[in-house]
């Protein structure tokens, strides 16, 4: 059984259908890519996993339908970098991973993770006082990336997590989010316009096409089918 | 003007303009609360107050003392602000901010005729909430009620200061006003943590109104509109967004206007509010952020 299974869901924006009824998911301890042109429907698909646009069709998560408020699919398990990071510009980096944990009750397990997320990125904990938008924009998306972890979510979403950053940095952050992975089974649906990358990090990737999944395949056969890559992908 | 200036008559006026102050300092930091929260003043803030104030009038004359009233009306106050979210502003909640702002105007007029309903409208007054004699320090004659009035307000602030400093509940209020569709994101909330907001600013207001209503001798149902202005120039002095700057905005206000009404003679009490109103307008064409506030920068 998936972990995340998407039956026939639709969204809209007042008139502009964004998704027009996908079926997608995710296993326990996979990494799944969404991938497609711009306006084809990937973050839309993301904002429907958590409720932060009105949906229709069949959303299951671990078993059960997932809620449609999003501070409630928090609480069933799964985190949601969205664009733009979501971090508290006017807050600490401290506070902003304090908030990460709001969910959690086990308050040892809280501190625990507060501390491993500080050696896995040494970098924040050098800012930890500091107004987290004060921080570059590489250290930004770690933050955000450290604040969904410390909700010990089972499910990540990331929605171009690539975007403005350097190269080098955005390959640091795909290493992470894969040790992560293999370390300690964290499953992760990714949204990427970086299709290339995107591939060589995931098992599995759907390619969406206004609104629908045009191509659902294994992340390798899609880098080697030429022809895909070529019309959908563009490399 | 001051030629043969008298010291001790000047720090008296400091010190009764500063209990002022205070009072102003703890409507001013409710109006801020809820600015944060939701992005909108409450207008219904001073007659909240005043009903609340009623309410703990009300406790007094059925044989409650000053302070055991003061108690449970606090409290009541708190479930009161959310119950009133819950029942009034979640309806609107998400609506462009002029309509959530309205709808505070007409709470206004709402919560006001209520009062006049419930309570006659001849004029009440209040048990003293601190002895009347007053103190000497330095030599000086100061009234205990107006230190009385200065510590309980500060007290109440630095109450709220440290809830929301030190506490989750509190770093998730923050993160709420600061950011609702992020703070959902990470499971706060947020439409309770709002409902809690307008808890805290209704229970900050009734300290507000039972500060100032045994200072006035008599008081009616009017009697904290002139309050809700001084709050309001003091958090916009101070910065309508920093719960500080509002504390200090209200406190250099209030002594202000005394020193003002003491000692400029054809200002009286009369033009206070007028006064209060040139504040307003000034720093809103000077410096609009305010002491202490955060500048507002829209790209166009």
């Amino acid at each position: 059984m998936p972990l995340l299974e998407l039956r026939g869901v639709a969204a809209r924006y007042g008139a502009l259908r964004a998704l027009r009824g996908i079926d997608l998911s995710v296993d326990q301890g996979e990494i799944v890519a969404v991938l497609g042109a711009n306006g084809a429907g990937k973050t839309t698909t993301l904002r429907a996993i958590s409720a932060t646009v009105k949906t229709s069709g069949e959303l299951v998560f671990a078993g059960e339908r997932l809620p449609r408020r999003p501070e409630a699919v928090a609480r069933a398990g799964i985190a949601h970098v969205p664009e733009g990071r979501g971090t508290f510009a006017q807050l600490s980096v401290d506070e902003n991973l304090r908030l990460g944990a709001h969910v959690r009750r086990d308050r040892a397990g809280v501190k625990a993770d507060y501390d491993r997320t500080l050696e896995r990125f040494p970098i924040l904990a050098a800012r930890r006082g500091q107004a987290a938008g004060t921080l570059s924009g590489g250290e930004q998306q770690q933050l955000a990336l450290a604040r969904a972890l410390m909700q010990r979510p089972r499910l990540l979403l990331l929605d171009e997590p690539s975007l403005g950053l350097a190269p080098l940095v955005v390959a640091d952050f795909f290493a992470v989010v894969g040790e992560l992975n293999e370390q300690e089974g964290l499953s992760v649906l990714v949204v990427e316009q970086n299709a290339s990358l995107a591939l060589a990090s995931s098992e599995r990737a759907y390619v969406l096409e206004v609104g629908r999944v045009a191509v659902a395949a294994a992340s390798a056969d899609l880098q080697r089918h030429e022809s895909v890559r070529r019309s959908y992908l563009g490399y | 003007m001051l030629l043969a200036t008298d010291w001790a008559g000047v720090a008296q006026q400091v010190v009764a303009g500063l209990s002022s102050g205070g009072t102003y300092a703890t409507l001013a930091v409710a109006l801020v609360l809820i600015y944060r929260a939701t992005g909108v003043v409450n207008f219904a803030q001073g007659e909240l107050a005043m009903f609340s104030t009623f309410v703990a009038w009300t406790l007094t004359q059925h044989g409650f003392a000053y302070w055991p009233a003061f108690v449970v009306t606090v409290l009541a106050s708190f479930a009161g602000g959310i119950a009133l979210e819950r029942v009034v502003v979640r309806p609107v909640e998400g609506a462009p901010v002029l309509t959530i702002a309205i709808v505070t105007i007409g709470l206004f007029f709402v919560v006001n005729g209520v009062a006049f309903w419930i309570w006659s409208p001849e004029v009440k007054s209040m048990p003293n909430a601190f002895s009347t004699r007053p103190i000497r320090i330095a030599g000086v004659a100061f009234s205990i009620s107006d230190l009385g009035i200065i510590g309980v307000s500060l007290l109440a602030v630095l109450l709220l200061w440290l809830f929301f400093r030190f506490t989750k509940l509190g770093l998730a209020m923050r993160a709420a006003g600061l950011n609702p569709a992020s703070s959902r994101l990470t499971g706060i909330r947020v439409s309770w943590t709002i409902a809690l907001g307008w808890g805290l600013a209704t229970a900050l207001g009734a300290v507000a109104g039972l500060m100032a209503a045994p200072t006035l001798g008599s008081f009616d149902q009017n009697f904290m509109q002139p309050v809700l202005l001084y709050a309001f120039a003091g958090a916009v002095l101070g910065g309508i967004d920093s719960a500080l700057g509002a504390v200090i905005g209200s406190l250099a206000l209030g002594v202000f206007l005394n020193l003002l009404g003491t000692y400029v003679s054809w200002v009286g009490t009369d033009l206070r509010q007028a006064a209060a109103l040139a504040v307003i307008l000034g720093v809103l064409l000077v410096r609009p952020a305010g002491l202490l506030g955060t500048a507002v920068v829209r790209r166009v």
